[in-house]
């Protein structure tokens, strides 16, 4: 399983990501809120995203989409150490003159496939995508979307969570990156509200490059697949 | 007579069988008349259910993938309640979508305030690249339900309403069209406001032009049709009142020039009743127009004739 990738010939492993996000921030050390998406972005992109700089236009490729768009530097960082992006943009973050926002862009970031920020946006888009390549007869492209945890507060992921079980949307796979940040939550109660509307759902150790690989990968026929990711409470 | 919206479900049906990338995404309202549709395209032919967030930034993830998504639903659900999803899963993401609404103003005034939407086009306003077709007429709504759809990836609105003229004008999607021609004023009547518009013009000489394409605004249109008339504009919308008066004053930024806008008011009324009587209590009944039109050109210097002692 390949744990590397090139560009401009160069090497870059999960180890490289503190640095690249260093160019970001000025900081290589950064707390768990800044990289809770960390872990589960590069597992998604080393081993199970068919996405490839050279594939932007190829409708058959995978869709990822970030909709915590919030603290982008781990997904920039991904980004950069898979040739996505180069990395000589990540010192300029956030600058007039820079394509890297504090919240992505995807008119202006190679490799993003939607704009976020305002929370709640990315699930029903993700649907739609989903729905988009069932009447295309697209069958291979598997469509993927990150939320946070107090992102699941806004009523428009509900919308989308109640509307794709029914609709049996099994290319839709949504990775919930849980750091226990919502102000009003119940023990498993994620889980549980994805499981009611008919997905398949799991609960993984959101550190766990192994754990996060096996339930990326999990067979959930006929149904939308939830990997509710837990990391360190934004709080602790 | 049929409606605007009884169009709606038969010449989006007929694109469907034409053009692999359309298809149509409902929010339970308007459900009915896809039926047929939906077998011959199930997957093209989708109901959300009553989720209106989900109904726009469905119709976003679907044209990201090529598909040229018609989404519709009551104008106060489509623009007003997800207006955020107008903004951003369409605009900002930089996909188009055609949003037809139906129940525009006051279509069903019995339904009460909920059901009216009268602030959609100024809404829209607010965002850049919109296109907003008014038809006035069952047939200006089919072609230009069909224009919508054809226009690429464009960001359409089509505001379909039971409000409509008697007979049916030639539109193009584009430019306003001159139905009469004077010399004391220019006259816009926007969509199903033309016979109210006509009748209340009546021997006033005054240029009427008819507006089913009021976004892009016409303005080669109005500058065109004051050189004849004058600088004295008025606006007859069925929509808020105003909504088009800065785009006429962009029109004759360079000239003297008078604007008045009339369409609905923004006070509730808290009246339930028909469309005749809500027009009437917005002032666009024929002969309160008559009256507001021919008190404005006749006071701005233009060729009413005035007797002097």
């Amino acid at each position: 399983m390949a744990t590397t990738t090139t560009e401009h010939s160069r090497l870059y492993t999960h180890g490289d990501l503190p640095r690249l996000m260093g160019l970001m921030t000025g900081d290589e050390k950064h707390g768990p809120a800044a990289t809770s998406t960390l872990d589960a972005l590069w597992v998604l992109y080393d081993r199970v995203l068919r996405v490839a700089p050279g594939r932007m236009d190829d409708p058959e490729r995978d869709r990822f989409l970030l909709s915590k768009g919030h603290g982008p530097m781990a997904y920039y960082a991904v980004l950069a150490a898979k040739g996505f992006v180069p990395v000589e943009w990540l010192p300029d973050f956030g600058s007039y003159d820079s394509p890297l926002g504090h919240h992505p862009d995807r008119v202006l970031v190679p490799g993003v496939e939607i704009g976020s920020g305002s929370l709640g946006h990315g699930l029903p888009i993700a649907v739609g995508t989903a729905l988009g390549m069932r009447a295309q007869g697209r069958t291979e492209p598997r469509v993927w979307v990150l939320v946070g945890d107090a992102e699941l507060d806004e009523g428009s992921n509900h919308e989308a969570i109640a509307f794709a079980g029914p609709a049996g949307l099994d290319r839709l796979h949504t990775v919930v990156i849980d750091n226990s940040s919502a102000s009003h939550a119940r023990p498993d109660g994620i889980a549980a509200r994805f499981r009611a509307a008919g997905w398949s759902a799991v609960t993984v150790d959101g550190r766990d490059h192994e754990a996060l690989y096996a339930a990326f990968t999990a067979p959930h026929p006929g149904r939308p697949q939830v990997v509710v990711a837990r990391v360190e409470p934004k709080s602790a | 007579m049929d409606t605007m919206r009884d169009r709606f479900a038969p010449v989006v049906s007929r694109l469907l069988d034409e053009d692999p990338r359309v298809a149509v995404v409902l929010a339970e309202i308007g459900v009915d008349g896809f039926a047929d549709a939906r077998l011959r395209h199930p997957d093209r032919v989708i109901n959300v259910g009553i989720r209106e967030q989900l109904l726009v930034g469905a119709g976003a993830g679907l044209a990201l993938t090529g598909m040229r998504p018609v989404v519709h639903t009551f104008a106060s659900f489509l623009v007003e309640r997800p207006f955020e999803q107008v903004k951003l899963d369409l605009g900002h993401q930089d996909v188009g979508a055609v949003l037809v609404s139906a129940a525009a103003s006051f279509d069903w005034p019995a339904g009460g305030f909920t059901h009216m939407s009268p602030g959609d086009v100024s809404l829209l306003d607010t965002l850049d690249g919109w296109t907003v077709h008014v038809p006035g007429h069952p047939d200006e709504a089919e072609t230009l339900l069909r224009h919508a759809v054809a226009a690429g990836d464009d960001k359409v609105y089509v505001r379909l309403s039971v409000q409509s003229n008697a007979e049916a004008l030639p539109v193009d999607g584009t430019r306003f069209h001159t139905v009469r021609e004077g010399r004391s004023g220019v006259v816009v009547a926007v969509g199903p406001m033309l016979d109210a518009v006509l009748a209340a013009t009546e021997g006033l000489d005054v240029t009427v032009l008819y507006a089913t394409t009021v976004r892009p605004f016409d303005a080669d249109a109005l500058r065109a049709a004051t050189r004849g008339a004058g600088t004295d504009v008025v606006l007859v919308e069925p929509y808020l009142a105003g909504t088009s008066t800065t785009a006429a004053n962009d029109a004759l930024a360079d000239v003297p020039h008078r604007v008045l806008g009339l369409g609905v008011g923004r006070a509730e009324l808290r009246r339930y009743g028909t469309l005749a009587e809500h027009l009437t209590a917005h002032g666009l009944d024929a002969r309160t127009l008559r009256e507001r039109i021919g008190g404005f050109v006749g006071v701005g210097g233009g060729r009413r004739v005035v007797a002097r002692s």
